[in-house]
């Protein structure tokens, strides 16, 4: 029972900012769904399903905003389903898509994530009174940093890399129109000195708050070989979860995104993904993960992911394994589109049309996105050729 | 296409000049009547009585704190409630320059840790004081600090923070969760 | 299309109650879970993918299924995803799952506890958040618009809506689920009732409860292993209609009736022709819009759980209804079922699922 081919034929994003005051939630989705049917070469009628995805429905204060947005999205008398797989959501999103496809359900669906937190308050969603506990973390930055603070101590890694991450991202950014953060004048000495806000986090190296949606159009190989212009076909896609806290958790290299790499790299046929994968998207939404992630994707050895930092390796300009080249969530966070932009931006590499941030020759990129206490996982990876 | 594709609006004729809406403020107000779950209950009560309460998994007897009626790692159901010491060790911690919203009397920065009890198989959350926050390490050894009995509720927050014991440290690759083997009895080093 | 692989309930699970006090969501789910897997022999090891369903609204908690995970047992790692949909739709994404090959079984829950807070005003929120949540219309006083022009349309009488209230409350005796049930209720009785958004009476709406259910799926031989019958979903599409009020017409639901027709035509069976059908339906009136609507046949028995009208858990009653078609397969000997879920207000979105036994 072979899976069917899937193909990403078109990508839509709306500019990342703060507040897009401009649209409302509506809005916002139909321009970035519009925007991929677009790059697609397809209507609205081509499209036989919908799948939406974003993070806490408090964020926007409205319950399950798909019912509303099923209009504005051209849904009406189609499929529409909702996920929310916390910060993973954007990649589960497209993953469930993509799984209509392989699945044989549909030929062409139109996936979407988005946040308008503007619209709300995320501060206030997140410490909502919960009664019997304790209230001690003041944001994900405080659930984030302990783990940090042991990958670092376990690691030997030399206390700026992190700065050296968050000042490539945001370099990287200015060189993505769509990225929210654009600080041309920011120099490596300023990431550096910006304040403490959870030890070992600086400000500098936490990512912001951002309106915006991303989409995809997926389709099937007949869909894909009948695109006019290049397509990104799925090699591999693959989901994990595991619980938050339990005895022998390796917290900073959990299980659950070890197992979710190796499953995508033996779908993909990859077995030394340092030099088959071109370019990375990843989910780094505090600078100190683009290390921990590198290795537990297996890009590099334990404990060794931040020399791929120090020697630039990861960098656009020059890096044998250029990640997050759009910026990445250190440069724009709309938090349930957040995985999403990993996985179109990794298409949209393959394909050739990221920009100025292209990577010169891409042919294969990996996507990712996690979520929770770095519980849930959603990776995939995207090639130019057929697979 | 292109229009919405813009973010352009175009407005009917008989809007012309009419002061356009910016933003509209709708509050949502929600109540929620929480009633604590069994164990919760059991777990607050023993605070009122200076007393940690765990959960020991019926599967390799690993304690799990705060008691929430289940090994996550097996989807199976607890219930056998054991007495934890009020001392252990620093797993992990975050010193945060923030305050937390709504909450008051927390002067920044503060440490919040991952406590470990000693015979617990996972930590649970605590404030840590009685030294400078750049003293506290991965492994500190810190009991806890109860507020006077007359100022007691059936809260967990009877224990005011977790101080420094000055015993020696755990060391860093037998600290926090890595501090459980089944069967060990008495896990964290202590 | 027509589904690439056979794909059947293998077992169910369900609890619900009034209110769950002294029980988390956590809790209410372990036993639950346990229950569906072991009914099969199964372990969590052996379930290839997981899927559930669930609202933070309920719980007043951001990402409150991240706890619920505990429940399940989830290491080593599982394969596994979440919808914030009624569990229908999240058997909908296992059932894709299943489809595209790679795994041969799913478990699939899903659960609310509303007690905690005030269902109708937090399904206010579902609505257009610019225009209609800021007026916060009470979830049955917008039911009962739909419920108005059904009658005034001559669609349906006030004696019918009665019959349908009676016949949940009579079927709904020894179903240990139910929260509603009367042996000797009369369509005079509801009749007499006042109403609580006129025209709809207490008995014509839906009782508020807590609960959960859980879903063993396996595809092909798998299926056949672990079953002595399985109950053969021939059919699943989802439909969704426009989201304003005053956009279409209520005294229809265009979604469920294209639902039905597509789930039919995939499973070639005729709606006309089945044993027995799961509706959920939070009012009377959608109940008669729905067996309208659906085209089901007078030989049909409808709701014989007595339906989401005698225990109606949000997030999980579109699930339960599955559960219950498919448990009348497994375990009572029925042929071909009908199950119906649906979410937002009016009958905005709707779930067909069509079973059969051989």
């Amino acid at each position: 029972m072979a899976k069917q081919r899937t193909a990403v034929l078109g990508v839509g994003q709306t500019k990342y900012q703060s507040t897009r005051g401009d649209v409302s939630m509506a809005g916002l989705v139909r321009e970035a769904a519009l925007r991929a049917l677009v790059d697609a070469g397809l209507e609205w009628s081509d499209v036989d399903a919908v799948v939406i995805g974003k993070a806490p429905d408090f964020f926007e204060g409205v319950m399950m905003p798909e019912l509303y947005l099923a209009d504005a999205l051209g849904c009406v008398g189609k499929p529409i389903l909702r996920v929310h797989t916390a910060g993973s959501v954007g990649g589960s999103t497209a993953l469930v898509a993509a799984s209509l496809v392989q699945g044989g359900v549909h030929r062409r669906v139109l996936t979407i994530g988005f946040e308008k937190q503007s619209e709300s308050n995320a501060t206030w969603a997140l410490s909502l009174p919960q009664p019997f506990s304790v209230s001690i973390n003041a944001g994900a930055g405080g659930y984030f940093s302990p783990i940090i603070r042991r990958y670092m101590a376990r690691s030997g890694a030399p206390d700026l890399i992190g700065c050296m991450v968050a000042f490539k991202d945001r370099q990287h950014a200015l060189r993505n129109p769509y990225a929210h953060l654009h600080q041309h004048d920011l120099t490596f000495d300023q990431v550096v000195e910006a304040p403490m806000l959870w030890d070992p986090i600086r400000y500098s190296e936490t990512c912001p708050s951002s309106d915006g949606a991303c989409a995809m159009v997926l389709g099937d190989e007949a869909a894909g070989d009948a695109a006019a212009g290049p397509v990104a076909w799925v090699h591999g896609a693959a989901m994990r979860s595991e619980a938050n806290n339990f005895p022998g958790r390796d917290e900073v290299n959990p299980q659950a995104s070890r197992d979710c790499a190796a499953d995508v790299f033996r779908q993909a046929g990859i077995s030394d993904p340092r030099s088959e994968i071109d370019v990375v998207e990843m989910y780094v939404p505090f600078s100190w993960y683009e290390p921990m992630w590198l290795e537990s994707i297996g890009f590099a050895e334990r404990d060794a992911g931040w020399r791929m930092v120090e020697e630039g390796a990861t960098h656009l300009d020059g890096g044998d394994l250029p990640v997050n080249c759009s910026g990445g969530v250190l440069s724009s966070n709309p938090i349930g589109a957040s995985g999403m932009i990993r996985f179109a931006e990794a298409a949209l590499q393959v394909r050739g049309m990221a920009g100025d941030h292209q990577v010169e020759g891409a042919r294969r990129a990996f996507g990712h996105a996690y979520g929770g206490g770095a519980q849930y996982f959603a990776m995939w990876v995207v090639g130019a050729d057929r697979p | 296409m292109s229009e919405a594709a813009e973010g352009g609006v175009r407005l009917p004729e008989s809007l012309r000049g009419v002061e356009p809406v910016q933003s509209v403020r709708t509050p949502i107000r929600l109540e929620y009547d929480y009633r604590p779950s069994a164990s919760a209950e059991s777990y607050l009560r023993a605070y009122g009585e200076k007393r940690i309460i765990g959960h020991r998994s019926p599967v390799d007897g690993a304690v799990f704190i705060p008691p929430r009626g289940v090994d996550p790692r097996h989807g199976v159901a607890i219930s056998e409630e054991v007495d934890l010491p009020d001392t252990g060790h620093v797993g992990n911690f975050c010193v945060t320059h923030l305050p937390i919203p709504g909450r008051k009397g927390l002067e920044v920065p503060y440490v919040s840790a991952w406590i470990h009890l000693d015979g617990a198989a996972v930590g649970f959350l605590g404030l840590v004081s009685g030294c400078p926050s750049d003293e506290v390490r991965i492994g500190m050894r810190v009991r806890a600090v109860w507020k006077p009995d007359d100022e007691l509720g059936t809260t967990a927050e009877n224990i005011r923070h977790w101080e420094p014991t000055g015993e020696p440290d755990v060391p860093l690759e037998r600290a926090g969760n890595q501090s459980f083997h089944a069967g060990r009895g008495d896990e964290a080093g202590a | 299309m027509k589904p690439v692989r056979e794909v059947a309930v293998v077992s169910t699970a369900v609890h619900q109650v009034p209110a769950l006090t002294g029980t988390t969501e956590v809790q209410l789910m372990v036993p639950l879970l346990n229950a569906a897997r072991d009914a099969v022999g199964l372990t969590q090891a052996d379930i290839g993918f997981t899927c559930s369903g669930s609202s933070d609204f309920l719980a007043g908690q951001a990402f409150s299924f991240v706890q619920t995970l505990d429940a399940v047992g989830a290491f080593p790692p599982i394969s596994e995803s979440h919808v914030e949909m009624d569990g229908a739709f999240a058997l909908y994404e296992a059932w894709v799952k299943l489809q595209a090959g790679e795994v041969d079984t799913a478990l699939v829950f899903s659960y609310g506890k509303s007690s905690p807070g005030s269902l109708r005003d937090v399904l206010a929120l579902q609505l257009d958040p610019y225009f209609l949540a800021p007026l916060w219309p009470p979830a049955d006083a917008v039911a009962a618009i739909q419920a108005r022009l059904l009658l005034e349309a001559g669609k349906v009488s006030g004696e019918e809506l009665a019959e349908i209230a009676v016949r949940s409350q009579r079927n709904a005796v020894g179903n240990p689920n139910a929260v509603r049930s009367s042996p000797d209720v009369a369509v005079e009785d509801v009749m007499a009732e006042v109403p609580i958004a006129d025209p709809l009476r207490p008995s014509d709406l839906a009782v508020e409860s807590d609960g959960g259910c859980a879903i063993v799926l396996a595809a092909g031989d798998r299926a056949r292993q672990l079953c002595g019958r399985p109950a053969w979903i021939r059919g699943i599409d989802h439909r969704i209609d426009a989201h304003g009020l005053g956009t279409r017409d209520l005294s229809r639901a265009p979604s469920a009736e294209l639902a039905a027709s597509v789930a039919a035509a995939t499973a070639d069976l005729a709606i006309g022709s089945l044993d027995i059908a799961e509706l959920h339906s939070p009012t009377t009136s959608q109940e008669a819009i729905l067996i309208r609507g659906l085209g089901l046949g007078a030989s049909t028995e409808v709701n014989p759980s007595g339906g989401a009208l005698a225990a109606n858990t949000l997030m999980a009653a579109g699930l339960v209804r599955i559960a219950e078609a498919a448990r009348r397969i497994i375990d009572d000997g029925a042929d071909r079922a009908l199950a119906h879920a649906t979410s937002g207000p009016c009958l905005q979105q709707n779930l067909v699922c069509l079973m059969t036994g051989v």
